[in-house]
C-alpha cells in the first residue's frame, strides 16, 4: 500500500483533522486522505539536506544516514558519499549520490510507547494518549527485551507503522528475584556478585543487595546504579 | 538556563597565530621573487560558466541586474596580464555555493598567481616549492592523468563510460545514475585514486587532463588531444589546479557557450559570460601559466587538522 506524508505548508500539521498527539509529520495511509489528494506528495530529500540521522529509502528498505561526506573535485562533478545503516537488518553500507539528486524520505518516526506485555512471539506496546497498539518482533526488540517492564515508556522506531527498533528507558527499576545471601552491614566493600532481576536480566550488584529489593539499572551500560527505597 | 549563542571562533587563537605565520611565509615567497601583488573585485557582473561551480548572487548596489561573488580571481587577473602587469599574485576569499563539508566551506582563502612566458610544467615546479614552504619538505612526484589511471586498467582518454563504471564497481564504488563520461572519471578520481595521493611524505602532481576537462587550459594537439592542465594532491586532498592558459578569444567564447549549453541541459542557472575577459583575450593575453591554491587545506596539513573549519577563525556555520 502506498504511504504518503503530508508536506503541504499551507496547513500546519496541528490543523489537520487527523493530527493526533503524534506530532512531527503524521504518517498515514494514502486511502485515509483521499479527500485531500492534492495535498499528498512523496516526501524527498536533496543531498544538500543530508546529515546523520536522516531516514531515507534505498532499494525498498529504510536506512538512516550514519555519515555524510561531501566530495568534489574543484572543477568537476560533486558527490555525497554516505554511510547508511539499514534499519531492518542493521547492516552499514557505503553509497554515493550525485550532489543535487533527491532521494525518497523513509516514513520512519520515533515515538514513545508504553510496554504492555509479551506473548512469547511479539512484544506489545501502546500509545498512552490514543491507546493505539503495535506489536514488535523479536528482531526489533533485540537486546532491549531483558530490560522491558510493564508500563515503562520505550522509544520505538516505526517504519510504516511497524516497529523496527525498541529502545528501553535509560534507567529502569527492577526487583531482584535471585541472588546469593547479602552481607549485612557491608555497604562499602568493593566486592560484587551476580543478581537475577524480574525480567531475567543478570547484573553485577554490590554484596549487600538482597532478594526482593528494587534496583535502579542503567540500560545503556547494563550496570547497577543504586537501590530504590 | 538560557542557551548562549555560540560566538567563539572555530579555531583557537593559538592556532590562528600559527596560521598567520604560515600566511607570512607565503607572502614572503612572492615578495622574494618580485611578483606584483594585486587585488581584484570580489563582485562581478559576470560569473564563472563552469557548470560545476555555483556563483553566489548578491543584490547590485543601486538596483539593476544582480552581481556575482567571484569563485576565483582568474578573469580580472588575466585582464591585468593582458594590460601588461607582468607576473602577479594575490590572496583573496572566494565563494562557492553548495560546497560544504569536512573539506569544503562556501567561502575560503585562495592563493592565485600567473607567470608570463612559463608553461604549466615550469609552474608545477614553482608550486611544489611554494607548497613545501608551508607544509615542509615532501617527495615531489609528477604523473600524467593517463599514468594515474593505468593501475585501474583504464585509458581515461579512450575508455567507454561502461568500462569506467565497471572499474569503479571493481573498487567497491557503485556509480550513481546519470553521470556522463567525465562524471565517471571524476568518480574514480575522487573516490578511488585521490584518497591515496600525496600520502607518506609525497606531493603528487597530475597533468595532461582529458580535453573534455580542459576548463581554461590550452589544448595540446595530438591523438588524443590533451589539456595542458595540472592538479596537485596532498594528503588525499586536491590543493592546486593550474593551466598553461588558453589565450585564444574565439576558443574561449566557444567553451563558455558549451558550458552554458550544459547548464541549460542540467537545469542549473545560466549566468552572464565575462565579455571583458573575452575582450582582453582578443586584445592579447601573454603566453602564461597560472595556478590556484586552496590555502586552508594547506594549513590543515601544516597544522594537523582533519576538518577545514579547524583552521578557520569562523566557518560558515558560525559566520
Amino acid at each position: 500500500m502506498c504511504v504518503a506524508i503530508v508536506t503541504d505548508a499551507r496547513y500546519p500539521v496541528s490543523c489537520l483533522p487527523w493530527a493526533g498527539e503524534w506530532r512531527a509529520i503524521d504518517v498515514f495511509r494514502y486511502d485515509a486522505c483521499a479527500q485531500f489528494p492534492e495535498e499528498v506528495v512523496m516526501a524527498s530529500y536533496s543531498t544538500s539536506e543530508f546529515k546523520s540521522g536522516l531516514k531515507i529509502m534505498m532499494d525498498g528498505d529504510p536506512y538512516t544516514i550514519v555519515e555524510n561526506e561531501f566530495v568534489k573535485p574543484g572543477k568537476g562533478q560533486a558527490f555525497n558519499r554516505v554511510k547508511v545503516r539499514n534499519l531492518k537488518t542493521g547492516k552499514v553500507i557505503d553509497r554515493t549520490f550525485k550532489s543535487g539528486d533527491s532521494v525518497e524520505a523513509a516514513d520512519v518516526m520515533e515515538t514513545d510507547l508504553q510496554y504492555l506485555y509479551s506473548d512469547g512471539e511479539f512484544w506489545h506496546f501502546m500509545n498512552p494518549e490514543t491507546f493505539d497498539q503495535v506489536a514488535a518482533s523479536a528482531s526489533a526488540v533485540g537486546d532491549a527485551a531483558k530490560w522491558l517492564k510493564e508500563q515503562d515508556l520505550c522509544k520505538l522506531t516505526l517504519w510504516d507503522g511497524v516497529p523496527l527498533q525498541v529502545e528501553p528507558p535509560n534507567f529502569v527499576e527492577l526487583t531482584v528475584t535471585e541472588t546469593d545471601p547479602g552481607l549485612r552491614g557491608d555497604t562499602s566493600s568493593g566486592g560484587n556478585k551476580p543478581a537475577t532481576l524480574e525480567t531475567g536480566a543478570v547484573v553485577r550488584v554490590p554484596l549487600f543487595v538482597e532478594e526482593g529489593e528494587v534496583l535502579k539499572i542503567d540500560t545503556r551500560t547494563g550496570e547497577y546504579v543504586s537501590r530504590v527505597k | 538556563m538560557n542557551a548562549v549563542t555560540p560566538w567563539e571562533p572555530d579555531a583557537p587563537i593559538a592556532l590562528l597565530r600559527r596560521r598567520a605565520e604560515l600566511l607570512h611565509r607565503v607572502r614572503a615567497f612572492f615578495l622574494d621573487r618580485g611578483l606584483l601583488e594585486v587585488e581584484t573585485p570580489y563582485l562581478s557582473s559576470a560569473a564563472a560558466t563552469d557548470p560545476a561551480l555555483e556563483s553566489l548572487r548578491a543584490a547590485a548596489p543601486g538596483g539593476g541586474a544582480p552581481v556575482y561573488l567571484h569563485t576565483s580571481p582568474e578573469f580580472p587577473m588575466k585582464r591585468l596580464l593582458a594590460a601588461g602587469s607582468g607576473p602577479i599574485w594575490q590572496i583573496c576569499r572566494v565563494f562557492r555555493g553548495g560546497e560544504s563539508g569536512r573539506l569544503h566551506n562556501p567561502e575560503f582563502s585562495m592563493l592565485e598567481w600567473y607567470r608570463p612566458d612559463w608553461d604549466h610544467h615550469r609552474l608545477m615546479a614553482e608550486v611544489a616549492e611554494l607548497l613545501q614552504v608551508v607544509v615542509g619538505a615532501r617527495e615531489v612526484r609528477i604523473r600524467s592523468y593517463a599514468e594515474l589511471f593505468a593501475p585501474l586498467d583504464i585509458d581515461p582518454h579512450e575508455a567507454s563510460s561502461g568500462r569506467i563504471a565497471a572499474a569503479a564497481a571493481r573498487r567497491g564504488v557503485e556509480a550513481p545514475p546519470g553521470l556522463d563520461r567525465d562524471g565517471l572519471l571524476d568518480l574514480l578520481l575522487s573516490h578511488v585514486l585521490a584518497p591515496d595521493l600525496g600520502r607518506t611524505g609525497a606531493l603528487d602532481f597530475v597533468h595532461g587532463f582529458p580535453a573534455s576537462q580542459a576548463s581554461l587550459a590550452r589544448l595540446e594537439p595530438g591523438e588524443p588531444p590533451i589539456a595542458r592542465r595540472f592538479e596537485c594532491f596532498l594528503e588525499g586532498m586536491e590543493v592546486a589546479n593550474g593551466y598553461h592558459e588558453l589565450a585564444d578569444a574565439g576558443e574561449q567564447r566557444q567553451r563558455f557557450e558549451a558550458d552554458l549549453a550544459l547548464r541549460r541541459a542540467r537545469g542549473v542557472p545560466v549566468v552572464p559570460v565575462d565579455e571583458r575577459l573575452l575582450a582582453a583575450l582578443a586584445h592579447g593575453l601573454p603566453d602564461c601559466a597560472g595556478v590556484a591554491v586552496g590555502l586552508d587545506r594547506l594549513f590543515m596539513v601544516a597544522l594537523g587538522a582533519t576538518w577545514l573549519r579547524q583552521v578557520m577563525a569562523f566557518s560558515f556555520a558560525r559566520s
